[in-house]
């Protein structure tokens, strides 16, 4: 990468901007193909009534709360992680930061529609806004419901802000280069970026702040999404260690769909001279350290309440390890752990597809790890009597199908109308790389010209 | 004085007949939901006779419980809800506003009881059961929770007749369905702020016990049983 000048580096990451090819618009067909099954699904479920969905008394949480909290914990990816290495001053992360942060935006949104979809009525959402209403009340504070509501708008905006403030350079990079009306909605997006060395320093300054302020919101909402079950009188749920194992979960299950997402990127936008095996190799290190966090949480929870040894928990803790969910359990710790564990632990698996190969077992346990915290609780709860099971129907099902879609779909969108890797942030390292005059003052130079 | 209304269900008179279920279905609206939406965990009853079985055939007992919404008076449903659906009034009832609920189901995850339900379709009733709907119960959408309110139209009716009369709700006018339907009398229901109301002196027998007493949500709900319902010799 060290031979890189920055008018290749610029020539290499706006490439995939220029246009699209046939494969690229398959793909995209068969994608909205399945977001517009997964409407008509919801569509169906209005139509219908809920009924359609597999929910049922007592398991009246089933697969919408486990996308919802699936797809926020993957918000985790890009928000937290760029955070975090930006104020580590990691300098590697320059070409994985942006593509981290739109997860997040993604994921977020996604998962922020489920708490929506599952309503008895979902026409009815915006009662969780206090406004003065007729109706002469303001939503409860005392729920978890809607700490979720606010924890998860505010996220969503500090997360937008912090995607959209670097990619302002590169922007204005397009809209210089750029003629008609792409050059008008361009110049929107650049939000009037000159590359002053006053602008600059904002930026600079923008980004710590934002940095800083990121990580305790982040840490806010799967905390405050844990709290949902921790707080509910409900065998298993009502736990402690929930917040803090949910925030580790997030984490993991968003360094393993970061990792996923560089590596389609790498290969299908021939981003192979940017995407490093150092980088599949630093984040697989992080995920390495994720599987032990969560081996470790999992180990705690389940000691204690085995240990414990209580009346109410037992059912549960015994169909997780032994009974009817005791297949996805054991899942669940081998794409979490034992798949892993081994690939990212030893040195020489830890490549480009073995970590692609451990991220796809994390994504699809963390999925498995949602779903066995929600259903085997509320289906084993106290009274005996009440005992009840859960299935999944086709329109819960398709409406899952739908959001991956949609993630996919965004993510392509996107890596087609902004460069997926920051070009300004790269030519900076360069710079430093070669020991010049400070970045921002060669990348203002530029600008002006 | 404000009323703080409660139940005593003696589970030795207790003959698991479901007289209760059927009343209450009778003068709550609740719907009948079929065979089919049944099988798939969807039928509602307010209250439920659960049964168990103890010991070993061929020396099996059966024990039979009525249970329905305790109105706790720390309950677990009313916090969770963002609506405020679920809320506790004066009177120490659990209300459930169908007007305000948006069908989160918090409440009934939280519930320890598993005594709200959720109405997953638009109601429904079989005929000739849809000709006999009770003026005075309002009818519940699809989307919505419901759960027992204690026959709360009787008690307004109750309370407007005395205060017309100019007089206290007495002692035992007012009747939930079910407990009007108990045929061994098994059920009482009065004021347990009145210290000499029947359901006052009951729930302080020796045989009281809470349901689920240890998760202290302070049901108003007592159950009176001998020793003997957890398995122990007859005393």
């Amino acid at each position: 990468m060290a031979a890189k000048t920055p008018e290749q580096i610029t020539d290499d990451l706006l490439r995939p901007l220029s246009g699209v090819s046939a494969r690229y618009l398959t793909a995209l067909a068969f994608l909205a193909g399945v977001i517009v099954a997964a409407f008509c699904a919801f569509g169906w479920q209005i139509y219908a009534g809920i009924g359609v969905a597999g929910i049922r008394r007592p398991v009246f949480w089933g697969f919408y709360i486990t996308n919802f909290v699936f797809w926020i914990g993957l918000s985790h990816a890009g928000t937290l992680i760029s955070a975090i290495l930006r104020l580590a001053n990691a300098t590697w992360r320059r070409p994985v930061t942006r593509c981290a942060e739109v997860i997040t935006v993604f994921a977020l949104s996604i998962g922020a529609t489920f708490p929506i979809i599952h309503l008895g009525k979902p026409w009815l959402a915006f009662w969780m806004i206090p406004y003065p209403s007729q109706r002469g009340i303001w939503p409860n504070v005392r729920s978890p419901l809607v700490w979720d509501f606010f924890a998860i708008s505010t996220y969503l905006v500090s997360s937008v802000t912090f995607l959209l403030l670097p990619m302002l350079p590169d922007m204005a990079l397009i809209r210089d280069r750029a003629t008609g009306l792409r050059k008008k909605i361009y110049s929107v997006a650049a939000l009037g970026w000159r590359g002053t060395s006053k602008q600059w320093h904002r930026l600079e300054s923008a980004m710590q702040i934002m940095a800083v302020a990121v990580i305790p919101v982040a840490v806010s909402v799967h905390s405050i999404v844990s709290w949902d079950f921790a707080m509910a009188p409900v065998p298993m749920w009502h736990s402690t260690i929930f917040a803090p194992y949910f925030v580790a979960g997030a984490i993991f299950s968003g360094i393993a769909a970061l990792i996923i997402a560089m590596a389609l990127l790498r290969k299908f936008l021939h981003l192979e001279a940017y995407l490093l095996r150092e980088h599949f190799e630093n984040l697989g290190k992080l995920l390495l350290v994720m599987s032990l966090l969560w081996f470790y949480f999992v180990f705690a929870e389940r000691l204690t309440v085995w240990y414990g040894n209580e009346t109410p928990e037992m059912p549960v803790f015994w169909a997780t390890l032994t009974g009817s969910y005791s297949p996805l359990f054991w899942i669940m710790v081998f794409c979490n752990f034992l798949l892993p564990f081994p690939i990212l632990a030893i040195k020489k698996l830890r490549t480009i597809t073995g970590t692609v190969i451990a991220s796809s077992g994390v994504v699809i346990g963390m999925w498995l790890e949602r779903f066995l915290i929600i259903v085997p609780s509320l289906s084993n709860k106290y009274l005996p009597y009440s005992f009840g099971s859960y299935r999944p129907t086709w329109v819960e099902i398709t409406i899952t199908a739908g959001t991956f879609a949609a993630m996919a779909v965004l993510y392509m969108l996107f890596a087609k109308t902004v460069p997926i890797i920051s070009i300004w942030e790269l030519k900076a390292a360069e710079h430093l790389a070669a020991d010049r005059p400070p970045a921002w003052e060669r990348v203002a130079q530029e600008g002006a010209d | 004085m404000v009323h703080q209304w409660g139940m005593v269900i003696d589970l030795d008179r207790c003959t698991g007949c479901e007289a209760c279920v059927v009343a209450c279905h009778a003068e709550n609206n609740i719907s009948t939901v079929g065979e089919d939406q049944a099988a798939r965990g969807r039928a509602i009853h307010w209250i439920r006779v659960e049964r168990y079985f103890e010991g070993e055939f061929p020396d099996v007992k059966t024990k039979f419980m009525p249970v329905l919404c305790q109105q706790c008076d720390a309950a677990p449903c009313e916090p969770v809800c963002p609506t405020f659906a679920s809320y506790h009034t004066i009177e120490g009832l659990n209300g459930q506003v169908y007007n305000r609920c948006i069908g989160t189901r918090y409440c009934a995850n939280a519930c320890p009881y598993n005594v709200r339900f959720f109405n997953f379709y638009n109601p429904a009733w079989d005929k000739p059961l849809n000709l006999q709907l009770n003026p005075d119960v309002s009818v519940r959408e699809v989307g919505v929770m419901e759960k027992c309110t204690f026959c709360v139209q009787r008690i307004k009716a109750s309370e407007v007749q005395a205060a017309a009369e100019k007089r206290d709700v007495r002692d035992g006018e007012i009747q939930p369905a079910c407990v009007q339907s108990c045929p061994t009398k098994a059920m009482v229901f009065g004021d347990l702020s009145d210290p000499h109301s029947e359901v006052s002196r009951l729930a302080h027998s020796n045989r009281a016990t809470k349901l689920l007493g240890e998760l202290g949500t302070l049901p108003k709900v007592t159950y009176l049983q001998r020793d003997s319902w957890h398995g122990g010799e007859d005393s």
